[in-house]
């Protein structure tokens, strides 16, 4: 790996920039794998990452079907934050949020981490209430999170529409100030490149057919695409298709897959300061280092894997935004798609060991697991790693839902993102 | 925005229904005698399945009836729908069905 630093870029522009080396390694599968990650989006690849680098496993595969960063990490709108209600996801999100403040860093690659602030808005008695209430249990455990006067919100945001006419006026806002966003594909080929560069063996176009297991019941290896390869361990990753791999194994998950949509409007100036959410009558919405404004809708109201949702819930968002922010009534959209989004019943998700030995899986991040991308990959890692979970994962399990200790963050009105 | 075909109504936009979640999922008949795990999988275990998938859906917006969809969730093809009670139709398309188990979907 050739490090990028002001020396590396001054001698590559000499040469036009035409001799930097590939950014990864494109090998061919080798027969055999201490663990192989199934899904290289940006949590299967920060998985190999810190098994390398924290955990000295080094013989590792990522298996992509496609090509990485290609599902939700690449089709995200970047939001991150911390501020969540339980104690059990506070400490998961604010361990994300901790190492995304030294990713760059500790990467030598520019994720592009801008903790420009993200304001959630209270359109409602129940809004105001619930915010409120994250405030002070945010502090308690330690985050940031602030309460502001729908006057507050303005000064922070001078493009929102406060006191103007509107059916669900902005009553106040929650501000999450060391929230922001980062550049999704960086994370995804920051972290490529860095587990590359310790062994990692990131295998493309490589699709998994199935889980072979011994009569023991233990996993044995994947059946892919590309032949097959024995595996000491497996952990999947696969968001929205995580039901389908599981089901290789015979596991079935509380899980259901839901189209999930964004869309980007043309690249204008700099107009929007900070990141600004709105559940209440559903928007999302910040503004790229390119100039698009990166705006996110709900999901569809059915299970699909078709990577793409209907055209009335992304007007339905839009008709949110013009309301929100007047000035832009005559934006042009760009571009929309959709991911698909694997969404357990609590809203939390899934980083646990399973009833396969050797099988491990980290799933249900639903509409909001980009934020969560750094420490998930190393709680994961660990639990690989030891064969048992890291404290700030070991609440996410499967059998929650069995004993009833769900962790809530659905009925928390802390919805999406 | 998916056309579905009310088995009461006839054809009519997306907006006019609801959807229900997946379908034929019988609620225990003596649920003391249940065991957390059965419990757990009755609530909150779905087939999700990548090919054809039995749903349920309700027409709110006209007859407000309950009924239900075979759908295909790879490309939201709708292949069958059909009155509560009513047995679901065996799948018709030959590629489907190969397509579904191939991907380890329960039809
Ligand atoms: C429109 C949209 C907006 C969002 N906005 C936000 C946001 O603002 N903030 C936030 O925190 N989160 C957001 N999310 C959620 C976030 O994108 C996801 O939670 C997160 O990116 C999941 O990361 P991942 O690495 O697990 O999944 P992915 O990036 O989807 O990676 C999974 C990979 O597994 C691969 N795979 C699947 N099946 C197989 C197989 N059989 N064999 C081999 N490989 C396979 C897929 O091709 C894919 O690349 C959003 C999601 C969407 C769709
Ligand atoms: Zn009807």
């Amino acid at each position: 790996m050739r490090r990028f630093s002001a020396i590396s870029l001054f001698r590559e522009a000499l040469g036009g920039h035409e001799t930097w080396p590939r950014q990864w390694r494109s090998p061919e599968p080798k027969p055999a794998y201490d663990v192989v990650i199934v899904g290289g989006g940006g949590h299967g690849l920060a998985t190999a990452f810190y098994l390398a680098e924290r955990y000295g496993l080094t013989n590792v595969a990522v298996v992509e079907k496609g090509w990485i960063g290609g599902g939700n990490t690449g089709r995200n709108t970047t939001i991150i934050r911390s501020n969540y209600l339980f104690d059990e996801s506070a400490r998961l999100y604010e361990h994300a949020l901790k190492l995304w403040e030294g990713l760059s860093q500790q990467l030598n690659y520019n994720v592009m981490y801008s903790p420009r602030g993200v304001l959630m808005l209270a359109h409602n008695i129940h809004d105001v209430q619930s915010f409120k209430r994250h405030v002070h249990a945010n502090r308690l455990n330690g985050i940031d999170n602030e309460w502001l006067s729908p006057q507050e919100c303005k000064e922070f945001c001078p493009p929102l529409n406060v006191g103007g006419a509107m059916r669900y006026p902005i009553l106040g806002g929650a501000l999450q100030r060391r929230g922001g966003t980062a550049r999704h594909d960086a994370v995804a080929w920051g972290y490529a490149r860095a587990a590359d560069a310790r062994g990692v063996d990131i295998l493309e176009n490589c699709e998994v057919l199935g889980i072979r297991r011994a009569a023991s019941g233990r996993v044995e290896g994947i059946e892919t695409s590309r032949g097959f390869i024995r595996a000491g361990k497996i952990g999947v990753v696969a968001a929205g298709n995580t039901s389908v791999v599981m089901n290789m194994a015979g596991v079935r998950l509380p899980l259901e897959s839901f189209p999930l949509q964004a869309l980007v409007s043309e690249p204008v100036k700099p107009a929007f300061p900070c990141v600004v959410m709105s559940n209440t009558i559903h928007a999302y919405i910040s503004q790229s280092d390119k100039g698009e404004m990166v705006i996110g809708a709900g999901t569809d109201a059915y299970t699909s894997y078709s990577q793409r949702g209907a055209l009335h819930i992304a007007t339905h968002t839009l008709d949110a935004i013009c309301e929100l922010v007047p000035m832009f009534r005559r934006l042009r959209m760009l571009r929309n798609w959709g991911g698909i989004v694997d969404v357990t019943p609590d809203r939390s998700p899934i980083v646990a060991k399973t009833p396969v030995p050797g099988l491990y899986v980290n799933c249900g991040w639903g509409t909001g697991g980009f934020k969560a991308t750094p420490g998930s990959g190393d709680v994961f890692a660990w639990t690989i790693a030891k064969d048992d979970p890291h404290p700030i994962n070991a609440p996410f399990t499967i059998e929650r839902f069995r004993d009833g200790v769900m962790i809530d963050e659905a009925a928390a009105a802390a919805v999406a993102h | 925005m998916l056309l579905i075909k009310c088995p009461f109504c006839g054809p009519r936009p997306e907006l006019e229904f609801s959807y229900g979640g997946q379908a034929h999922i019988a609620r225990p008949k003596d649920p003391a005698s249940l065991d957390d795990e059965s419990w757990a999988e009755y609530l909150y275990i779905r087939s999700n399945p990548k090919g054809l998938h039995a749903e349920r859906w309700r027409h709110i917006h006209g007859c407000a009836r309950f009924f239900n969809v075979q759908r295909n969730t790879a490309s939201d093809a709708i292949v069958a729908t059909y009155k509560i009670g009513e047995e679901p139709p065996k799948p018709v398309d030959p590629g489907l069905e190969e397509w579904s188990s191939r991907s380890g979907a329960a039809l």
